[in-house]
């Protein structure tokens, strides 16, 4: 307290003056915009810090766990994830009706796009990452987050480059790295911000009680670390600019297309898939009550997904001016990722040999089986699609936006959903969330979106690659653009739909949670006890 | 340092000690005795009931 506090109270505020004085020298509105931001949110930790100036400090034990920071990024999960979905069900019925496009350039589908995908990826998914890799490794190591409150800068730090870049989108400001829109000084922000979660996270496993890591934090750690690397390179730009929103990336040409998908692809590899794997590896275990099924098959699955993940971006490539070895090269690599991801997939699966009784009467359980056949799905199409014939047809379609749903929605959310189902109710000291029918209906909405979703997708998807490469006896194209186009109609409304019901099992699943924190138990019959006739 | 010159490491001496290393790690964790060091690490979570 005392004289720290007062340090950063000044330090904070000369920031916030920093920060006008840039924004007051802008050389365009979305640069402005964002420095008086950053003053903002300066200026609150001031006002924070002010306000519980003197206050006395509840001593905390250095021994209790930090679950503070757990609670608000498990809150700031649920919240990003219902905006998430919403932006994606608005930007589906644009591509169905393109009146929906307002005269408003802000709002238009070529700015909500890298909104939604920001917003379910990292907004969602990042949350989702970080507060369970908080309360897993803590609870694996035995020992308290370190670095005192870094969590939380971490925490708040990272909401404020979501807002960034949300913001961002909206004013059309864009590096157009798909997955990687962010503009210069919002990448060094994140950049801080990351490098403090790695010292949090590492700081933990180095000072942990259990002598063995489990396995879990070693797929969090993985997932950290890659991140930061693809991430500084991926955008090494030079900015026009110190006072300006605009940058160019210092490659060019195919160099940068590779960097880019190299970026592209193990953010689908590290941030999707192993930090998501982490989660699987410890919350699968725990609801089943059953140990992992082989924890030598986890060890394998590891180091492989590792040694192979990193050379598979080449496939988004393929027919490109890329050299048609590294085209090749990652094919072979993406065909290679068979036997990680199922060797994992059935790790997770088996964990619940023994113990499969438990879908009938735990839909959270039915939850996490169902995500984890997801990914063994998706991982199984991937490859598929990275074969260089079958991406002949399927490239630039509907498909590719299927598969990424498919892992997205599947994989990525009901894997995070269930994590949410199970923190909840332990945060917040209860015994169970407020009604396991709800979570029921939850499951099966959910995965029914997620089918009428991909299933759509596909037939979209295979007919606009058909349509696309069909010729008349004379050479000539026998449909136009636009023709494709009309034909996806019906397609793109039972896509829609598909969200529809996915974004419903989502609002569900608020008012759940809002519940079980209010310690509510709705009184019902338990799941999958048939009624007494 | 040319692009040849990389390229040619990365398909030679890079690609035998990545796959060493994989190898060695992989069989690493299958030694004599790991099955019950193992069967204790997988029980990591367990320890406390209540989370």
């Amino acid at each position: 307290m005392g004289l720290g506090s007062l340090v950063q109270m000044a330090l904070l505020g000369l920031i916030a003056i920093l920060f006008v004085t840039l924004g007051a020298l802008a050389q365009d509105a979305a640069f402005a915009i964002h420095m008086f931001i950053f003053a903002a949110a300066a200026a609150i930790a001031v006002i924070y810090l002010a306000r519980s100036y003197g206050q006395p400090v509840a001593a905390a034990s250095p021994e209790a766990y930090l679950d503070g920071v757990v609670r608000a990024g498990a809150i700031a999960t649920v919240f990003w994830g219902v905006i998430g979905f919403l932006a994606g069900l608005v930007i589906a019925l644009q591509l169905a009706y393109p009146g929906l496009n307002p005269d408003l350039e802000w709002f238009n589908f070529g700015r909500l796009r890298p909104l939604h995908t920001s917003a379910v990826i990292f907004a969602f998914g990042g949350n989702a990452l970080m507060c369970t890799s908080f309360y897993v490794v803590q609870r694996t190591c035995r020992a308290r987050l370190a670095f005192g409150n870094l969590a939380w800068f971490v925490f708040w730090g990272y909401q404020l480059f979501i807002v960034l870049a949300a913001t961002g989108y909206l004013l059309g400001v864009t590096e157009s790295r798909e997955y990687a829109e962010p503009e210069w000084y919002v990448d060094l922000w994140l950049t801080i911000v990351w490098i403090a979660y790695f010292l949090v996270f590492f700081g933990t496993i180095i000072k942990r009680k259990e002598p063995h890591i489990y396995v879990a934090n070693w797929f969090y750690l993985s997932f950290i670390v890659t991140i930061a690397m693809l991430h500084i390179v991926n955008n090494i730009s030079i900015p026009v600019s110190f006072l300006g929103s605009k940058s160019y990336s210092a490659f060019a040409g195919v160099q940068d297309a590779l960097i880019q998908w190299w970026y592209g692809h193990n953010a689908v590899g590290f941030f999707l898939t192993a930090g998501f794997l982490g989660m699987m590896y410890y919350f699968v275990p725990k609801r089943a009550g059953r140990p992992v099924y082989s924890y030598r098959l986890s060890i394998v699955h590891f180091w492989a997904l590792i040694f192979l993940y990193i050379w598979a971006g080449p496939h988004h490539l393929h027919y490109t001016a890329l050299p048609d070895w590294a085209q090749t090269l990652g094919m072979a690599f993406s065909v290679m990722l068979w036997m990680p991801s199922w060797g994992g997939m059935i790790n997770g699966l088996m964990t619940l040999s023994g113990a499969w009784d438990k879908l009938r009467t735990d839909p959270v359980l039915r939850m996490m089986v169902i995500s984890v056949a997801f990914y063994g799905m998706s991982t199984f199409e991937g490859p598929v699609m990275s074969i260089k014939s079958v991406n002949a047809l399927s490239h630039y379609t509907d498909w590719t936006i299927g598969h990424v749903h498919s892992g997205a929605l599947g994989w990525v959310g009901m894997i995070s959903m269930a994590a949410m189902y199970h923190l909840f109710p332990r945060l917040w000291g209860r015994k169970e969330v407020y009604s396991l029918q709800l979570v029921s209906w939850h499951v099966w909405l959910a995965t029914l979106g997620i089918v009428v979703y991909a299933s759509s997708m596909w037939v979209s998807g295979i007919m606009q690659g058909l349509m696309w490469r069909e010729y008349d006896d004379q050479g000539f194209l026998v449909y136009s653009f636009a023709e494709s186009v009309a034909a996806m109609h019906p397609y793109y409304v039972i896509r829609a739909f598909g969200g529809l019901l996915f974004l419903v099992g989502a609002l569900i699943m608020v008012y759940n949670l809002y519940r079980t924190v209010r310690g509510d138990t709705r009184a019902e019959a338990p799941v999958g006890v048939p009624a007494a006739a | 340092m040319t692009y040849n010159l990389l390229r040619e490491f990365a398909d030679s001496w890079g690609l035998v000690v990545m796959a060493a290393f994989f190898v060695a790690a992989a069989a690493f964790a299958f030694r004599p005795g790991s099955r019950t060091f193992y069967d204790k690490a997988a029980r990591i979570p367990f320890e406390n009931p209540e989370d």
